[in-house]
Order: structure tokens, then C-alpha cells, then sequence
């Protein structure tokens, strides 16, 4: 086996059909306008103690965001990938801002909250039912809410905010926090453990499946605030979950920060679906504003024959810098990653996955499909280790680029290290565009140009659609469509 | 009413003149052939009235159902009934076929004002054409011509053109690289279209697709012009004595 590296950049001749003039409407733009507490801007020892104070945790869940700030401090921001990022003033930045009247349940939310998630598509109230699916909402820094508890409670599965975790699971959140992604396992996971606000956690005990599909919503809204949300998922020995995630934000003038750390842990036999639509505020076409996506994801495969399985849809985000992985650690355990990122405007995103075997006979699957428009830049950036003692491990990798226009980017960085002989590694990769045939075809049967584009580029995408829940395919795909609205002219 | 007129047309491609003065009158109910010898404009023409980019009229005009068809957008075209089947049909990776038929037939018919169908309305017509093309089902479970053979892919085209029903079928070089037998179904897949509202231009190079669609009119095409028109005989004649004899004809023939 042989390890390799390609660098595919790829830059589009002339393309009669697909033109390069962009703009693009988001429909997630909106403020709402709703009172807030929120830290000064800033960020040292007295924040952190004055975040954790606010959140009234315990002494040691203050000591270890002291720790990881600590660490922080004597980090450099990463450079190595493929992004071009103004600096961050990390003092300008407000690390905690809440919606004013807190609510005691869901009934007590702030109607105008309501309205918002109403806006969003996200039900909240017992509407849910319908939907069938339990969300937890996260507005700015704080869970304004949390649907089917009870239900979800007779199942013996816990699904709260992270805040409510610790106060009432301090146990659990213990023995599993940082745990997957250390408290200094790099630059913005560090950042996110010192500040992180709130997020998801859930449990499912042993031997149980999540009787429902379990969503967290999270929302920027207030201004100059970072989002730094930490979730949490544990799936005992046989239990499973599928855990949805979506994430929106208004059109604001400044980069905004969010920095997230998502931790899966499954033990033996257990399984853990993870989907995620990220449709972050992108910023405009000149590349003004947008929200800046570091994200640490990690799934830790402890037990044997578990799996996780990572499915995201990316279209958000002026900038996202984000590996879901899996740690392949108990024998015959399962890791997948399936992806679409799309790129617009002046959009950047390094994104890719972590594959590492450790056990026996581990397999491993990544396909991922990267979309470039306009004058986007859009890599993949992907690891598969085999370690010494993944006897028999396996990983396929597919990894597909599509051009739209003449002045994006695609590019590929695929790196594999295989210490041990008997793995079988895989790595096929295309880079293509939108010809000219294509397109015409499609309009000579009456198809006008974006629905002729929309149709192609879900066609492109179509293996990763079909790993989502249903409803969220549909959201995804109709995602696509506003998000490349206008790169063909 | 006349259905296509096309006028003294002239059109370069990568600004090298291949139409030259092109004139053509096509009623409905007719059934046209356009031979002609490579390079001669065949598919040109066929890519003009479907309004493929890249081909620049420079000269004439071309009026379909009394509309200034070179105005239009390829789309739009398609609505108002101008059907191209492509000589090399293009695959659409991941696009299931049934799903795309239904997309472009339903916005051909929002764009005229019509009821789009749904899937189980839209289903039953695709079954009733089925029939006529002896296509094997799972064909509409497969992506868009992904993996056909070259007789699938063409038999393809003339199922699109039964489920769309257009006004104007232009079959650009459909014979080519079938075998007498899928040669055979393409033929009568077009037969079944025929129809007193409906005109066909059959563009061939060869004279044994006109043994199974029996044409109205033959037109030879060479060097961008229309040099000679006539029945089918014409054509028979064109088989015997090879196109070689068209470059003696002086001068352009008038269109039928």
C-alpha cells in the first residue's frame, strides 16, 4: 500500500452555459429582535469563571474550562489548511449571550423565539408531534428548549442541554467529556471547552433504540457573539440513536465565530447516525460577512461491532474548517462518513474525515462530494490510518468534485498511513464539471437553466442524500437549490 | 397553417460559415428526410432550431407556428413543441430517468399554461408509451442514459419524444450505430408517432432508415445549402449513385 497525495486544482475553460455572475438569497437572514444578557466582550480567567458562574455549574466543570484555556493560551491558530481567514480578534468576541427571561419550560418561551424556530421550520411545540422528531433548540449561547421529554424519558433515554447535563448527569457528563476530543486536542477544540455555552447531551442506555429521530436546532442571533456549543452522545452497549442537527444564522456585516466540539461515543454493538444540515450565514457575494465554522466532530467507536455513521449536507459558512471522524477502536466496528459541501460566492471550506482503525477487521467508508461555484474554494482533506493491530481493516474512499463556472476551485488531499500489511485501502477521486451537452439536453426537454443545474447537481449528490432521514433529504436538496440560485446566468 | 419556415438561413460554428442559405418549408402531418454527406450542415440545422449555444445564425430567419423561433430559448422552444433527439444522447449521472421525464414534461407544460401531472398520472402515460417502445422497465429505475447501450440510448430519445409529444420531431442521425434490429424498434416507435398534427425531420446520412419510416419529402443537403429536393425516390437515387453525383448538381435546388 502505498500512501499518496494529489493536489487536483481544477479551473474551469470556458463553459458557454454556466456563467460566474452570483447572487444568492438566504432565507434564514432574519433578526429577531429579543432582549439578551450577554458578557462583555473579551476573553480571560475572569470570563471563563464569570461564564461558568453565570451557568451556575459546579467547582470541577469550572476548573477543567480554566485547564483548557490555560492550554489555549499556549496554542498557534492552525494555517495548514487550505483557507484564506482575516485574523480573529478573540477579544472582540462576546462569549455568552442569552435570551432575557430564561424559560422555565417550553410553554414559557418567548413567543417571539417561537416565531423564530416557526420561520425556521422547526417545530418547538407539541406540533412536533407531527413531525415526530425531538428538538432541542439552541438560541445564541443557551437551550431555550427541549421537545418530548417525557417520551423520551420512558425510553430511559436522556436528551437536554448540555447546562442541564451537568447539573443533573454530572456523573455521566464525567466519565465522558473530553473523552473523545481532549480538552487541548487543538486550537478551537481548546477555545470551545473554556467557552462553550451549551449544546446537547444524550444518552441512550443499554439495549435501547431511540424510539424517535432526536434534532438539535442552534441559531446565531445576537451580534459580536461567538456560538461555542459542546454535545454530547453516548450510546450504551446495543443501544442506537439517529441525531439530526441544523444550524442557521442572520445576515450581519462581521464574521462571526462558532466553534463547536461534538463528542459520539458508542459502546459495544451500539449505533449512532449523525446527520447535519449547516447552513450558516454565508456571507454576501463579495465575501463580506458570514460566519466562520471551526468545528472538532469525533466519534469514538469503544465497544465491539459499534459504528457511527457521520452524514452532512455544508452550504453554509464563509468559512468551514471541519473533519468529522471516527476512531475505529473496538474490533469489527464500523465508521462512515458521507458528505456534500457546496461553495458559492466567495465561500471557502476544508472539510473532510478522519478514519482511524485500531481494531481488528474495522471497515471504513467515506464518500464525499464537493461542489464549487462562483468563486468558492472548496477542498476535501481526508486521513485513513491503519494502526498496527487493525488486522483486516478496509476503508473505501470516494471522493468527487463538480465546477460550476470558471473561477472556483476543487481540490483534493487525501492522506493515508497503513501500518499494517493486510488493510485494504481504497481511493477513487473525479473532479468534473457541468458540460455544456448537459445542460443543453436538459433545456431541449423544457428545463429551464437552474432547475437543469439543481437537477444535475442532485443527481451528483444523490449517494449522500440517500444516507439522510427523509425529511431533512428534502430540506437538503431544496437547500441546494437557494444556495445555488444565480450561479448560472 | 405552415409549421416551419426557414428562410435563406446562415450559421457558423466557431465562425466557420456551415449553413449557407438554407430554405425549408415544413407542414404538419409531413414527414421530411435531410441527407446529405458529412459535413454537409445536417446536425447544424438540428442544433439551430433546437437553439444549441455556439451556433451563430447570421443570416434568414426560421418561423415556427408563427413564432420567431431563433428568438427563443432552448426551453422555451421545447414547449412550444420543437423535440431534438440527440444523436449522442447525454448521460445525467445519478438523475433517475423517470424523474427527469417528469420534470421536463411538467415544465413544458407550466410554460404553456398547463396542469403539471403527478407521479401516479405521470406513471400510467409512461407505461402506456412504454408499451409502443418495447423498452425493458427498469430503464426508468436507471440514471438518465448512465450505462445504456448505444440502442438503448436511442430508443431512449424516441421514448422521450412519445412521452412529450412534440409538434416537430427533429431526429438528428438516430440511425447511427443501430443494428438492423434496434434500427427496426426506432423506426416503429417513429411510425407509432405519426400523426396529421405532428411533422418529423428525419436528418440521415444513410438511406435504410427510409426503408422503415417511408418519407414525404428528401432533401439533399450539401455544402449548407439544399441542392436538391423530391420524393423518396430521391433517395434510392442517392443510394445508387452515392453523393458524389450532388457536387455535379450546379445550381441550389428549391425547397419542397
Amino acid at each position: 500500500m502505498t500512501a499518496e497525495r494529489t493536489d487536483i486544482t481544477a479551473t474551469l475553460r470556458d463553459n458557454a452555459e454556466v456563467a460566474e455572475a452570483l447572487s444568492r438569497r438566504y432565507g434564514a437572514g432574519f433578526i429577531t429582535d429579543i432582549e439578551t444578557d450577554s458578557l462583555p466582550a473579551g476573553l480571560n480567567e475572569d470570563i471563563v469563571r464569570a461564564l461558568s458562574a453565570l451557568k451556575e455549574e459546579p467547582a470541577w466543570m469550572t476548573e477543567w474550562r480554566l485547564d483548557a484555556y490555560r492550554h489555549w493560551l499556549t496554542m498557534p491558530m492552525p494555517h495548514w489548511a487550505k483557507l484564506k481567514i482575516a485574523p480573529i480578534d478573540f477579544q472582540a468576541i462576546s462569549y455568552y449571550a442569552a435570551p432575557k427571561n430564561r424559560p422555565k419550560s417550553l410553554d414559557d418561551v418567548d413567543p417571539k423565539l417561537i416565531e423564530a424556530y416557526d420561520k425556521l421550520g422547526v417545530p418547538l411545540h407539541e406540533r412536533a408531534r407531527l413531525a415526530g422528531v425531538a428538538v432541542d433548540a439552541v438560541f445564541d449561547s443557551v437551550s431555550v428548549g427541549t421537545t418530548f421529554r417525557k417520551e423520551l424519558a420512558e425510553a430511559g433515554v436522556i436528551f437536554c442541554s448540555m447546562s442541564e447535563a451537568i447539573k443533573e448527569h454530572p456523573e455521566l457528563v464525567r466519565e465522558y467529556l473530553g473523552t473523545v476530543v481532549p480538552t487541548g486536542d487543538n486550537y478551537f477544540a481548546a477555545l470551545n471547552s473554556a467557552v462553550f455555552s451549551d449544546g446537547s447531551f444524550v444518552f441512550i442506555p443499554k439495549g435501547v433504540r431511540c424510539p424517535m429521530e432526536l434534532s438539535t436546532y442552534f441559531r446565531i442571533n445576537a451580534g459580536h457573539t461567538g456560538q461555542f456549543e459542546r454535545t454530547l452522545i453516548i450510546a450504551e452497549d446495543g443501544a442506537s440513536v439517529s441525531y439530526l442537527e441544523g444550524c442557521t444564522a442572520p445576515m450581519r456585516d462581521e464574521n462571526q465565530l462558532h466553534a463547536a466540539v461534538v463528542e459520539l461515543v458508542t459502546l459495544e454493538k451500539a449505533s449512532i447516525k449523525y446527520s447535519t444540515v449547516q447552513n450558516w450565514y454565508p456571507g454576501d457575494e463579495n465575501g463580506v460577512g458570514g460566519i466562520y465554522n471551526f468545528v472538532t466532530k469525533r466519534g469514538d467507536c469503544r465497544g465491539d461491532d459499534s459504528k457511527i455513521s457521520w452524514t452532512q449536507v455544508e452550504t453554509g459558512s464563509a468559512v468551514t474548517w471541519k473533519y468529522p471522524s471516527c476512531v475505529l477502536r473496538g474490533d469489527r466496528s464500523v465508521g462512515e462518513f458521507y458528505s456534500v459541501a457546496l461553495t458559492n460566492n466567495m465561500q471557502q471550506a476544508d472539510t473532510g474525515t478522519k478514519m482511524v482503525h485500531v481494531g481488528k477487521d474495522t471497515r471504513s467508508k467515506i464518500i464525499s462530494k464537493g461542489i464549487s461555484a462562483g468563486r468558492s474554494s472548496n477542498a476535501y482533506r481526508g486521513l485513513v490510518k491503519v494502526e498496527k493491530g487493525a488486522e483486516g481493516a478496509r476503508n473505501y474512499t470516494q471522493c468527487d468534485s463538480l465546477l460550476i463556472g470558471k473561477r472556483c476551485g476543487a481540490h483534493t488531499y487525501p492522506y493515508m498511513e497503513v501500518k499494517n500489511p493486510s488493510a485494504i485501502v481504497e481511493h477513487e477521486a473525479t473532479t468534473s464539471k457541468i458540460s455544456d451537452d448537459q445542460m443543453f439536453y436538459c433545456r431541449s426537454r423544457g428545463l429551464d437553466e437552474e432547475n437543469a443545474v439543481s437537477m444535475i447537481v442532485d443527481g451528483f449528490c444523490k449517494q449522500v442524500f440517500r444516507e439522510l432521514p427523509m425529511e431533512f433529504a428534502v430540506e437538503a436538496k431544496k437547500l441546494l437549490e437557494v444556495s445555488l440560485e444565480g450561479a448560472v446566468g | 397553417m405552415t409549421m416551419l419556415t426557414i428562410e435563406n438561413l446562415h450559421a457558423r460554428v466557431e465562425g466557420k460559415a456551415i449553413l449557407k442559405g438554407l430554405s425549408l418549408t415544413v407542414n404538419p402531418g409531413e414527414v421530411h428526410a435531410i441527407m446529405g454527406p458529412n459535413g454537409a450542415g445536417k446536425s447544424t440545422l438540428g442544433n439551430v432550431l433546437a437553439g444549441r449555444e455556439g451556433f451563430e445564425v447570421t443570416e434568414g430567419s426560421v418561423t415556427f407556428m408563427g413564432q420567431d423561433l431563433l428568438a427563443m430559448e432552448p426551453e422555451a422552444r421545447a414547449a412550444a413543441g420543437v423535440f431534438l433527439a440527440f444523436q449522442y444522447p447525454v448521460e445525467i449521472p445519478g438523475v433517475n430517468n423517470t424523474y427527469f421525464l417528469r420534470a421536463a414534461y411538467n415544465a413544458q407544460r407550466k410554460a404553456r399554461g398547463e396542469a403539471e401531472l403527478d407521479s401516479m398520472e405521470f406513471l400510467k402515460r409512461v407505461r402506456e408509451k412504454l408499451k409502443v417502445m418495447q423498452l425493458s422497465p427498469d430503464l426508468l429505475n436507471r440514471a438518465v442514459n448512465e450505462g445504456f447501450s448505444g440502442g438503448e440510448k436511442k430508443r431512449n430519445e424516441i421514448f422521450q419524444m412519445a412521452l412529450l409529444e412534440p409538434k416537430l420531431a427533429i431526429l438528428d442521425e438516430t440511425d447511427s450505430g443501430l443494428d438492423i434490429d434496434a434500427l427496426k424498434q426506432v423506426a416503429e416507435g417513429v411510425n407509432a408517432q405519426r400523426d396529421p398534427s405532428r411533422a418529423f425531420l428525419l436528418i440521415t446520412h444513410y438511406q435504410r432508415l427510409l426503408d422503415y419510416i417511408e418519407p414525404d419529402f428528401v432533401h439533399v443537403l450539401a455544402d449548407g445549402r439544399i441542392v436538391e429536393s423530391g420524393d423518396k425516390n430521391l433517395a434510392h437515387k442517392l443510394e445508387e449513385h452515392g453523393y458524389a453525383w450532388v457536387k455535379d448538381l450546379g445550381e441550389p435546388a428549391g425547397a419542397a
